[in-house]
């Protein structure tokens, strides 16, 4: 969880400044914003679990690729406004499903940090998806770079809902949901979206996959993170 | 140095005078985000939730709260961070949403919109953007005065 956030804080963030209009800037700022406090409750409570000492900040400056366990849509570069928002939109609808089942986790951080962050990506998801719904059922050039945007990241959609043996541990004992149990509600809502932008969901279900077993990420993530790493890299331990 | 321990409705007063640093019109007991005051033996104990959990302002608050106390002579500090149950806009205190309004932000309601225009009243507004200057703010228009405001969002 927390390294999904991390990197698709770290991708967000990236907008700013840069967003086509003023409030997108602002409102992809604070989407990058609430992913980042997510990732500090996440990965210190990762920390703290792990019990070596290390924080949240030491998680995320200093793993390089092999050691990152997010999915590989939250890596994808952001490629146009519409690619950035239509990733946006099939990772939030996942976060959403599985946060609200993290609030009943079996423990309690982790049922607490789900119910804060739960808050949150409702909006985010609310946004995400308007904008998907905008820009799709929108002009024939903003619906053309949103099903292009589709037909890009869809593989990438699979991956969430992969189960492995961590996953089926975690679920016997009530901490996480299986993560196939959240497929069909995923499809259901996601759908119903696409229907309303006029866009079509690829045929294929073909999922690229190595990204939350660190087994094989994309060429994105390493070039991410020497620029999120620069200066822990160039300079270990500053301060300021 | 204080001779005796002051009692917690003192605290909670002292507390009551601390703004909050984004929107220092309201207190952070008006904000609603101090869940607990106790005395740990001779160990101050205050607990605090975060209104969003990004809230850049979270460790200014925890700084303002130790400064305002240490100012008061309390020695033996701590603060507590609670993330459930988790913050939510129906614990802003009906004095709060009054001095968010005189200060030009609409006050959250469950209905999830402003009720009117923080400055002329019209019940005319319209949204421009879920996300506003901070987390907890969402961007208004009135379409009478045609002022953009800032709305408190309900969470």
């Amino acid at each position: 969880m927390g390294d999904n956030t991390l990197v698709l804080s770290h991708r967000v963030s990236e907008w700013c400044g840069v967003a086509p209009v003023l409030e997108e800037d602002i409102a992809l700022a604070n989407t990058a914003l609430d992913l980042i406090g997510q990732t500090q409750l996440w990965l210190g409570l990762a920390g703290e679990i792990e019990g070596k000492g290390r924080d949240a900040d030491t998680l995320a400056f200093r793993r390089d690729v092999w050691d990152f366990r997010n999915v590989l849509l939250a890596e994808q570069p952001n490629g146009d406004f519409g690619q950035t928002m239509m990733r946006q939109y099939l990772f939030d609808t996942w976060h959403l499903l599985q946060l609200k089942a993290l609030k009943g986790s079996s423990n309690a951080q982790i049922a607490a940090i789900a119910e804060k962050a739960v808050k949150e990506v409702t909006y985010h998801v609310e946004r995400s998806g308007d904008t998907v719904i905008g820009l799709g059922d929108g002009t024939e050039e903003s619906h053309q770079r949103m099903q292009k945007a589709l037909d890009r990241l869809w593989p990438y959609v699979g991956e969430l809902f992969v189960s492995d043996a961590v996953d089926q541990a975690l679920s016997a004992k009530g901490i996480a949901p299986e993560p196939t149990s959240l497929r069909e509600e995923y499809d259901t809502a996601v759908n119903a979206v696409l229907a309303e932008a006029t866009l079509t969901r690829p045929d294929s279900d073909f999922a690229h996959q190595g990204g939350k077993t660190g087994v094989r990420h994309t060429e994105h993530l390493g070039h991410m993170l020497t620029e999120m790493q620069w200066l822990q890299r160039a300079y270990p331990d500053a301060t300021w | 140095m204080v001779e005796e321990k002051p009692t917690l409705e003192t605290v909670w007063g002292w507390l009551d005078a601390v703004p909050d640093p984004e929107i220092p019109v309201i207190s952070l007991t008006d904000l609603g985000i101090i869940r607990d005051v106790q005395w740990q033996g001779d160990t101050l104990e205050v607990t605090v939730t975060p209104t969003y959990s990004g809230c850049p302002a979270t460790s200014i608050i925890n700084l303002d709260i130790e400064t305002a106390l240490r100012a008061k002579g309390i020695e033996k500090l701590s603060l507590k961070r609670q993330l459930s149950p988790a913050w939510t806009t129906d614990w802003l205190s009906e004095s709060g949403k009054a001095k968010l309004e005189d200060y030009g932000i609409a006050p959250p309601r469950p209905a999830g919109g402003p009720q009117h225009c923080p400055r002329c009243k019209s019940a005319k507004v319209e949204r421009i953007s879920q996300f506003g200057s901070t987390p907890c703010k969402a961007q208004w228009r009135c379409q009478s005065c045609l002022e953009p405001f800032d709305y408190f969002k309900c969470i």
